[in-house]
């Protein structure tokens, strides 16, 4: 692991006239580490990945690659390699030329470059494919080529440019668990954008979201999950019901809200808001589906809601189920399909209730809009 | 699939109007516009310059007289090979050439820039512009600002006058260097949109790849913008190639007195002399000879009939 070359931003703008793509920006990511950007389409999370292989340069601020400034250093002079969107193999050259482009540019003869070929195929299990142009080669088979491609020039850090998104399902997932073992084989650091927050919690060691050119948490893949630090990272990976209200009281790490349709609710308060949150203030309760369970007892208590469900999703190993809270209040609940008798057919009026700690309170703020 | 399905189907999908009036047109721009007048040259070729009287008289038999004409000369000449016309007819051929490659080496960076920062704004629309609008003036007119242009007291002979660089004005036309400007400015759109289209579908990505990956500009565009442009290229080349080697105003206009291009040869038979066999067998030689030129060029260079009609 300690090949991989450590890479931080520096309080990095960038900006294309008026429009600030970017805003201060401090990531520090280790090296050897799977780091990924996550967040909606125009977060700015492309831009920076851009700023980092050295396509444009920021506006304010510094790069650093292995402690040192990249400044004024182009992309074909910093010790990193690309992975596009759309791979961008080139369609014109044999898979092994593809591969072996960097070392040609270099001016490697063509037997070594031949024999690196076969070793890099040999590691993508391509193994006697070298001859084959790219366009014979199914979508995965691609995939692989253009990280070998990326991999043969031996980058400190590999840039992946959401290279999973023209895949089907299947041939994602089956891909995430690929990466994520070439990136422990090779140790070095792998910087990875994405949307898609499966891809960025199954693979990284640290996710930063980003919001609007802002980065909002950096953290670990549970963090981000169970302990979000915007209402933005909590609506927008993975799914929450929200509740708005303000606090009521302040009881050690739990909080109670009262919220305008489902009365009072109590909840762990977020890290990101422990100390800063003050009675009275508008706050936000998110509630996970999966957190929501069937209360057996249905006596009133502050983690508890009624309400009656409108309809049902099958889904195989979850049923997710839509209710309709006080003051027709939507919430989502989604339950593991473990065989047993359902209890959500429609107009049953049901109590639900939710462990106080899987449920978080954060100050109010902009949610990720749907 | 026999040929009364295709035509049941043919007039299903685009109606009996519409359909018919397609056939027709396809059929008489085929025929009549391309065939037939190629055909009739080509019968020409192999008669005898016969006065009209004796046409289709017992006399007009076919003949291979104006082919052993362009090569052998005229029966008991003092050469043995007919020097004069094969000279032109070499010289043409390379000066076609030279002014292809001239004109690809021209063209390539102007319709790289455009297909590349198309959407980049004003500049490219007026550069478009330039290019296009001296196209709605008359070729001979075109060939005559050139001849203005680059005669003894034209702008570039007094502009280098003016500075000083040469003591007494050049003889642009004598040396052939104004035919050359003018065959290469004539056909440079039919260079540049071949090329340009071609680019403008190469994937962005592919340049930045290739760039990331430490490139220079050099390998790039030998990697792989010239390899994906070679379809255009290719296309640019040939039609550029085939109407300079065909060209007559650009040569009679700015041609220098000792410089004949082959289509002047041509012209005279067809219309001085009057012998239209000998004009149209000189013709057909041009046409096979560029054709096969083409051809050899696109085996040699890898480009299949296919990719250039993309």
């Amino acid at each position: 692991m300690s090949k991989g070359v450590g890479v931080d931003l520096e309080d990095v703008c960038i900006r294309f006239g008026d429009f600030v793509a970017v805003r201060e920006a401090n990531v520090s990511i280790k090296g050897g580490e799977f780091f990924s950007f996550l967040g909606p389409s125009g977060c700015g999370k492309t831009t920076i990945l851009r700023a980092v292989s050295g396509f444009l340069e920021p506006s304010e601020g510094r790069v650093m690659i292995g402690g040192k400034d990249m400044a004024g250093f182009g992309p074909n002079k910093r010790p990193t390699a690309l992975i596009f969107q759309n791979l961008a193999l080139f369609p014109l050259m044999k898979v092994w030329e593809n591969i072996t482009f960097s070392l040609e540019v270099q001016g490697v003869g063509k037997a070594a470059r031949r024999k690196r070929a076969d070793e890099l195929l040999e590691m993508i299990a391509l193994t006697g494919q070298g001859d084959k142009l790219p366009s014979e080669l199914s979508g995965g088979q691609k995939q692989r080529v253009a990280i070998a491609r990326a991999l043969c020039a031996e980058p400190d850090v590999l840039l992946l440019d959401e290279p999973l998104s023209a895949l089907d399902l299947k041939l994602r997932q089956h891909m995430r668990t690929e990466l994520r073992e070439i990136q422990k084989r090779v140790g070095i650091t792998f910087i990875y954008i994405t949307h898609d927050q499966g891809e960025a919690l199954t693979m990284s060691d640290n996710v930063a979201v980003m919001r609007a050119g802002i980065v909002d948490q950096i953290s670990d893949g549970h963090s981000i999950y169970n302990d979000p630090a915007t209402p933005f990272v909590a609506s927008f990976v993975g799914e929450n019901n929200v509740f708005r209200g303000k606090v009521k009281s302040i009881n050690g790490d739990h909080a109670v809200i009262d919220t305008n349709r489902s009365g009072d609710l109590v909840a762990r308060i977020a890290t990101s808001a422990k100390g800063s949150l003050n009675i009275g203030d508008p706050a936000m309760m998110f509630l996970r589906p999966e957190a929501c369970k069937i209360a057996t007892d249905t006596s009133a208590a502050q983690n508890r809601l009624t309400a009656k469900v409108l309809h049902e999703e099958f889904e195989g190993q979850i049923y997710n189920v839509f209710l309709e809270g006080a003051q027709g209040k939507e919430i989502k609940m989604s339950l593991v399909n473990v065989g047993q008798e359902r209890q959500s057919k429609h107009s049953n009026e049901l109590t639900l209730e939710y462990n106080p700690d899987q449920a978080v309170i954060l100050p109010a703020g902009e949610l990720a809009s749907e | 699939m026999n040929i009364a399905n295709f035509f049941r189907n043919y007039f299903e999908k685009n109606g009996i109007g519409l359909g018919t009036f397609l056939l027709v047109a396809v059929v008489f721009w085929v025929v009549v516009l391309i065939i037939l007048p190629q055909l009739s040259m080509l019968d020409f070729s192999f008669r005898h310059h016969l006065p009209p009287p004796e046409m289709g008289g017992p006399k007009d038999v076919y003949t291979l007289e104006h082919y052993e004409y362009l090569i052998l000369g005229a029966p008991g000449a003092d050469t043995s090979y007919n020097v004069v016309d094969l000279g032109v007819f070499g010289r043409t051929l390379m000066a076609a050439v030279f002014v292809t490659l001239l004109n690809l080496v021209i063209c390539y960076p102007i319709a790289y820039y455009l297909a590349q920062t198309k959407g980049g704004g004003g500049y490219t629309r007026i550069l478009v512009l330039l290019l296009i609008i001296p196209y709605w003036i008359n070729e001979i007119l075109r060939a005559f600002a050139f001849r203005i242009i680059f005669g003894d007291s034209g702008l570039i002979n007094e502009t280098l006058l003016v500075f000083g660089l040469i003591d007494n004005p050049v003889d642009f036309i004598r040396a052939n260097v104004a035919l050359y400007a003018g065959l290469g400015y004539a056909y440079i759109l039919l260079m540049i949109f071949p090329i340009y289209n071609v680019i403008e579908s190469l994937d962005r990505n592919q340049i930045e790849a290739a760039r990331d990956m430490g490139a220079s500009w050099t390998r790039i565009h030998w990697r792989v913008v010239i390899p994906y442009a070679k379809p255009g290229i290719s296309s640019g080349c040939t039609m550029v190639f085939m109407l300079t080697a065909g060209a007559l105003a650009a040569p009679q206009i700015l041609g220098g007195p000792s410089s004949l291009w082959f289509t002047q040869i041509i012209y005279q038979w067809f219309n001085q002399g009057g012998n239209w066999p000998r004009g149209a067998a000189f013709a057909i030689v041009l046409l096979v000879t560029c054709v096969i030129i083409v051809l050899s060029m696109m085996r040699i260079f890898k480009v299949r009939m296919g990719d250039i009609g993309k």
